[in-house]
């Protein structure tokens, strides 16, 4: 995600660097959009098609990001108040109300410069219904096109030869034709083929990233420092030679790390102590991410791999973009985002993390706003506990109200659970 | 507060009827499907959760489709709850405490039709639960294209008939399908019957009963539905009803997680009559018969009528129709003064549709209320007192002020 | 005497718990003090400290055994009460100075001409009266002293105001002011004056028996306490005040305390005034997994205080009304914030008081059912614990419940001082710390006490 730290050590990462200049600069095309005649199209985070956006030269906006951008500055309160007092009910996605508390406020983004009005909304009906209300609401404000791409949800954890046929077909008549409308010109299918050998290739360093968690320590954070690593490949750069370059650098960086035995940056400096890894479950809270973040920092608890990170694409179980089969590997792609996975498959993906990657327990943040996510979490508690035979923590929060953010009850929580697996530690080394 | 038509009571033509309606709706222990099974041998009972689901396919291969709508409000939830965040409606609680204290032991198969992500996720937990049992997602299209979407539902239907066949479902015939879409038809022109007499004369028809005689249809086939429809119909045409100066509103939102029964006869002892609703929504999916031309392929004829003529519910996408429309329409048909939103708590579909239906009867001056509820609801103080003031305004004002 | 301190700083009380090396419990103490965390500890410490001198009298006395007679053994629970009385009078002492001072505060000379004259005749009233409270546990209502002084105060300001006509809320007002810096002001207490104080109050004459009992006090008081580990537990918005390493999670210390009173306990529950907690153990008292209801205090104590308000009742009253119940009326919420309407509602329709807090019961059981069901469900023993564990009606509903869902082969613990759970487990952590070596490091609030004690103090 576009994020930045507050709190550096005091020489950044070349590949730290990179993306903040990146991210910058998408949003200051955004910002000229208008005046340039370029096109904007906003779309979801979970089935983005990033690369058929920017062959067409439109560009793409993620109000998802921008909600969370709104959560970790602190805006997203007001924003949320202002939806609420427009009739939205408090019981949904805080996300939707942040965007349409911001759109209420003169929709200024992130860098704090005006967002584009889109010219089409592509309703990316990946892995959350909400996303199609979403877009219903925001067609209300903006009266501008919408193309619907439904993604079917993989309920038995494997894509079937209908799910795909369904999807490409969308893409073929549907959704490309609606982006060509919009960008006055025809696809070229060389280019994108040419861009998803671009994403295969950002795909590979990145896997090798999450992979560098095996080792003791883990040079990474699979969570906290995680979404800094998602950023480019889940929002507007998949696909790009800047991608490239930034995994390429990123990857370095961290065999690097693993070479001199460092584990992962945190708020506080380097992490000194692996005193516990763990896998996460489960979206981070924005409103008080750093907070959070030192929540286990500080306890010495580094999260080797996570869930949330796969949101935007699942890379690690061995899907790449195939320039040789374009939309077959769109959709293939689209189908395979964590949240369009049936629970039994995501079940078993955190078995697989927590046994891979060696974890002493797994927590799962339990977010109000998300029932994607959320929904029978606590099955997945117990089933896992049960497979593993290492504990479950469980914390509850939200994405981006304030309101929801316990910061005691959820330290209380957190603490006890480590001292517990703590205390299961040395009792198994005894 | 208006005094009720004198219905349900001795002297009432309808009132045995209304009694095994009510029998039927709240057997929590599926007395009728187990009758059912009974004296069909070898044949299979497949429940779904609310919405909607192709009932005439289900038929057609020998199956007894039963609507599963949780627990109500009789169902003490024990381990239900121990599944669920409390920022979760209550169906998905009631119903896994259902299947886990056994009552649902008797279904061959449940459907879970995507209606919203906790349904979603509810037939992961199904398959994780009870892997054994026969639990299939239903992914209803939300392409219209009957090349596109149509495709692909069509598929999705022939998976599940595929996968209860291997259950021991009949295998799927055109022929029977045909014979199921056309009782469908019936039963559904029947229902139309009954909405219509409810709307224009809901003095003779409390939405309350006309409420319990589409629910009973839930564990009852086409066929049997249509003729105990017709009873009630018949019934009800015999009774002594005197007109009352009630507001005829319509109710949104309820078409999941049902709201109790009493929170029905408390909007309505308010002093409105509820001349549409979307409670029972399972049942009226698709607007008018499903369309069968000679030589068509039936299956397609079931997945192009969903596609073309499904009913802009909280859970379909707008396309490319104006949000609202369907509800103004609705309301002018019905001849109604107002509309109750009444939602579930935390449910998605509804809630979020909710702003966007209000401004558009904002846009038409149409006056609206909004309230939510659980399915075990107990205590409907709060809730009479804004119907009644509501009924009031509407009334005195023609407006909700 | 060496012993380890167990502090748990709960959200409305603050307990502490001493164990000696082996890990018998040598004294247990308790405040409500509202005060800050700091002076909160030091209080509840200081409870335990007193409460350990009379373990250790007690133990004294029965090793003079054979000399005593049952009337001096008897005499250490008049002692004790003496004792509290003695207290109760200095802390008397303290808020009369603090009363004065507030009123030296005062902007007119008139109101304070007007008020030291009365707030004196409520004050000499409460120190005349004073001796009956302390006949006995049964005596009083509390043990606390905001509760006690606040109850007389009350009395006293109802009669001083209407017989010299002044206004009862500004009498009773100076009370409210004065107490809030009484209980933060960290006093050192010169226990050896006081306990001999209290032993002459009890001994009129000279006889044997006396001079036995003199005795033992005077062995006793001189016996230093050598406190070698402090551990901390509890959580709330403010950091505790102890260094991070002698911290350890209110919930394993819960789990481990339940574990010590009951060793065959498996899984706990405990309903506090604002939350409710699940927890697993396993044979040797480790947590192997809990879970909280903390967001919200549906189901909780403080549910039942909303509730017991609204029907005009004490807390301690709705147990037993409920259970004289003819039918369980069917609540389906506990939301505190519809507690009052949905109450309300059900008197109403004609429901009788005990039925509808039949149903009330049920439901918060019902939640707390939900809520070890999630923790992974109910193991033999199980144990309750927490404020609500007093109340009748919720054990006998959990019995109900654990008999239906669970088979009555499960044992059900509930003991009457559950509430010192938590520190007793905090304690036990403590000479984990000592057998292990790990040096103890003074908490502030205990630097404070021992820079501030007089000579033969604490």
């Amino acid at each position: 995600m576009s994020t930045e730290k507050n709190t550096e050590p005091a020489a950044k990462d070349a590949s730290q660097l990179r993306q903040k200049r990146m991210i910058a600069d998408h949003f200051e095309r955004l910002s000229r959009a208008k005046e340039e005649g370029k096109k904007v199209v906003y779309t979801f985070v979970p089935g983005n098609l990033t690369e058929l956006i920017r062959s067409l030269d439109l560009l793409p906006v993620l109000p998802e990001i921008n909600a969370l951008q709104s959560g970790m500055r602190k805006l997203s309160g007001a924003y949320i108040a202002e939806a609420e007092k427009a009739g939205h009910s408090e019981d949904v996605c805080t996300y939707v109300k942040c965007d349409i508390g911001m759109m209420k406020s003169g929709n200024i983004g992130p860098t704090g410069t005006k967002l584009p009005e889109p010219d089409l909304l592509l309703l990316s009906y990946t892995g959350c219904f909400t996303f199609m209300k979403w877009f219903e609401l925001l067609r209300e404000e903006y009266n501008c096109p919408v193309v619907m791409l439904h993604v079917p949800y993989q309920p038995d954890g494997r894509i079937t030869d209908e799910m795909r046929k369904y999807v490409v077909d969308q893409l073929e008549r549907e959704v490309i034709p609606a982006l060509e409308r919009v960008a006055g010109k025809k696809l070229d299918m060389n280019d994108l083929a040419r861009r998803l050998e671009l994403s295969h290739r950002a795909e590979d360093d990145l896997v090798a990233v999450w992979e560098s968690a095996r080792n003791r320590p883990s040079p990474i954070d699979g969570y906290f420092g995680g979404v800094y690593y998602i950023g480019p490949i889940f929002s507007a750069f998949r696909g790009t030679e800047d991608a490239v370059a930034y995994y390429s650098e990123l990857r370095a960086e961290v065999d690097e790390r693993v070479r001199q035995k460092l584990g992962p940056t945190t708020p506080d400096g380097l992490a000194m102590e692996e005193k516990f890894r763990l896998v996460v479950e489960g979206p981070p809270n924005w409103t008080n991410f750093h907070d959070f973040w030192r929540m286990f920092s500080r306890e010495g608890a580094t999260v080797v791999s996570s869930t949330y990170t796969r949101v935007g694409g699942l890379y690690d179980t061995g899907f790449r973009h195939n320039p040789e089969h374009p939309l077959d590997s769109l959709a293939d792609y689209c189908l395979g985002c964590y949240t369009n996975l049936g629970l039994p498959s995501r079940t078993q993906l955190l078995e697989r993390y927590i046994k891979d990657y060696q974890a002493d327990g797994f927590l799962i943040n339990s977010v109000k706003s998300c029932n994607s996510f959320s929904a029978g979490q606590l099955l997945v508690l117990r089933e896992l506990e049960k497979r593993t035979g290492v504990p479950g923590g469980f914390i509850e929060s939200d994405l981006v109200d304030p309101r929801y953010f316990g910061k005691a009850n959820i330290e209380n929580r957190l603490q006890s659970y480590m001292q517990m697996l703590d205390a299961r530690k040395g009792k198994v080394a005894s | 507060m208006n005094d009720q038509p004198s219905t349900g009571a001795a002297g009432d033509p309808a009132a045995e009827l209304l009694t095994r309606a009510r029998r039927l709706s709240d057997d929590l222990s599926f007395g009728a499907v187990r009758d059912w099974k009974a004296g069909h041998p070898g044949r299979l009972a497949v429940g779904y959760m609310p919405i909607y689901a192709p009932r005439p396919l289900l038929e057609a291969i020998g199956c007894l489709p039963v609507a599963v709508f949780g627990g109500g409000d009789q169902l003490d939830i024990i381990r239900g709850d121990s599944y669920f965040q409390s920022y979760i409606c209550h169906i998905p609680r009631s119903k896994v405490e259902l299947a886990v204290s056994g009552r649902l032991d008797l279904f061959d198969g449940m459907l879970f039709p995507s209606i919203c992500d906790v349904i979603r996720n509810l037939g992961g937990m199904w398959a994780m639960l009870f892997p054994d049992r026969y639990g299939a997602y239903l992914d209803l299209p939300q392409n219209f294209d009957p090349e596109l979407g149509g495709r692909f539902y069509a598929g999705e239907l022939r998976r599940i008939a595929g996968g209860l066949r291997e259950r021991g479902a009949l295998p799927l015939d055109d022929d029977a399908l045909r014979d199921a879409i056309v009782r469908e038809n019936t039963r559904r022109e029947v229902l139309e019957e009954l909405d219509e007499l409810r709307c224009r004369e809901p003095w003779r028809v409390r939405a309350s009963e006309a409420y319990l005689v589409a629910r009973a249809g839930g564990v009852l086939e086409a066929d049997a539905h249509t003729k105990f429809i017709r009873e009630f119909l018949d019934a009800a045409r015999e009774r002594e009803a005197r007109v009352y100066d009630n507001v005829r509103v319509v109710i949104r939102g309820s078409f999941c997680e049902q709201p109790p029964f009493g929170l029905i006869k408390t909007l309505e002892a308010a002093g409105c009559d509820i001349v549409d609703d979307d409670f029972q929504l399972g049942l009226r999916s698709i607007e008018g018969p499903i369309q069968l031309e000679e030589g068509q392929d039936p299956l397609d004829a079931l997945a192009r009528a969903y596609v073309l003529n499904g009913a802009p519910t909280a859970s379909r996408y707008i396309g490319e129709l104006v949000k609202g429309a369907s509800l103004i329409k609705q309301v002018r048909n019905a001849n109604a003064e107002g509309v109750i939103f009444a939602a579930a708590s935390f449910c998605d579909p509804a809630l979020l549709d909710q702003p966007m239906l209000e401004a558009a009867l904002d846009r038409e001056k149409i006056p609206h209320t909004s309230l939510k509820f659980s399915e075990n609801t107990g205590q409907f103080q709060v809730i009479r007192e804004q119907a009644g003031a509501f009924s009031d305004a509407v009334k005195l004002w023609g407006s909700a002020a | 005497m060496r012993c380890v301190v167990g502090i748990d700083l709960g959200s409305t009380t603050t307990k502490a718990v001493l164990l000696d090396e082996q890990g018998r419990v040598l004294g247990r103490g308790i405040t409500n003090s509202r005060s800050n965390y700091e002076v909160a500890c030091a209080v509840a410490r200081e409870e335990a400290l007193t409460a350990a001198r009379f373990t250790m009298l007690e133990r004294e006395l029965e090793k003079r055994a054979a000399l005593a007679s049952g009337k001096v053994v008897a005499a250490k629970d008049d002692l004790s009460e003496a004792f509290r009385l003695e207290l109760y009078l200095d802390q008397l002492a303290e808020l009369e100075d603090e009363i004065a001072r507030v009123l030296r505060s005062l902007t007119y000379v008139g109101d304070r001409s007007k008020l030291q004259p009365a707030v004196d005749e409520v004050l000499g009233g409460m120190k005349s009266d004073a001796p009956k409270l302390f006949v006995g546990a049964g005596a009083r209502k509390s043990d606390f002293f905001r509760d006690l002084a606040g109850t007389g105060f009350m009395t006293g300001a109802e009669k001083v105001s209407a017989d010299r006509e002044i206004s009862f809320e500004r009498v009773v007002g100076l009370f409210d002011r004065a107490i809030l810096d009484v209980e933060t002001q960290l006093k050192p207490r010169d226990f050896s004056a006081l306990l001999k104080r209290a032993a002459h109050r009890l001994i009129v004459d000279e006889t044997p028996d006396a001079s036995l009992l003199l005795g033992a006090v005077e062995a006793v008081i001189d016996q230093p306490i050598d406190e070698t580990s402090f551990v901390g537990t509890g959580y709330g918005r403010q950091t505790l005040p102890f260094p991070k390493q002698a911290v350890r999670s209110e919930i394993l210390c819960h789990g481990r305390g339940a574990h010590r009173v009951f060793p065959g306990t498996r899984t706990v529950l405990d309903i506090g005034g604002q939350d409710t907690k699940a927890i697993q153990v396993d044979d040797q008292g480790v947590v192997t997994s809990f879970q909280m209801n903390d967001r919200c205090a549906a189901g909780c104590g403080r549910y039942l205080g909303y509730i017991a308000d609204e029907l005009n009742l004490g807390l301690h009253e709705l147990g037993p009304l409920a259970l004289s119940a003819q039918r369980v009326v069917k609540v389906n919420s506990t939301c505190t914030v519809f507690a009052g309407a949905e109450l309300r509602e059900r008197l109403g329709l004609g429901e009788r008081r005990e039925d509808i807090l039949a149903g009330l019961h049920r439901s918060i059981m019902l939640r707390a059912m939900s809520l070890l069901a999630r923790s992974g469900g109910i193991e033999n023993e199980f144990t309750f614990t927490g404020g609500v564990c007093k109340n009748a009606m919720a054990t006998k509903v959990l019995r109900e419940l654990v008999d239906e869902n669970y088979g009555e082969q499960i044992t059900l613990n509930a003991h009457p001082d559950s509430i010192y759970m938590g520190a007793l487990g905090a304690a036990l952590f403590g000479l984990d710390d000592v057998e292990a070596g790990r040096p103890a490091v003074l908490p502030t609030f205990v630097q404070a006490a021992v820079e501030a004690a007089p000579a033969g103090g604490q």
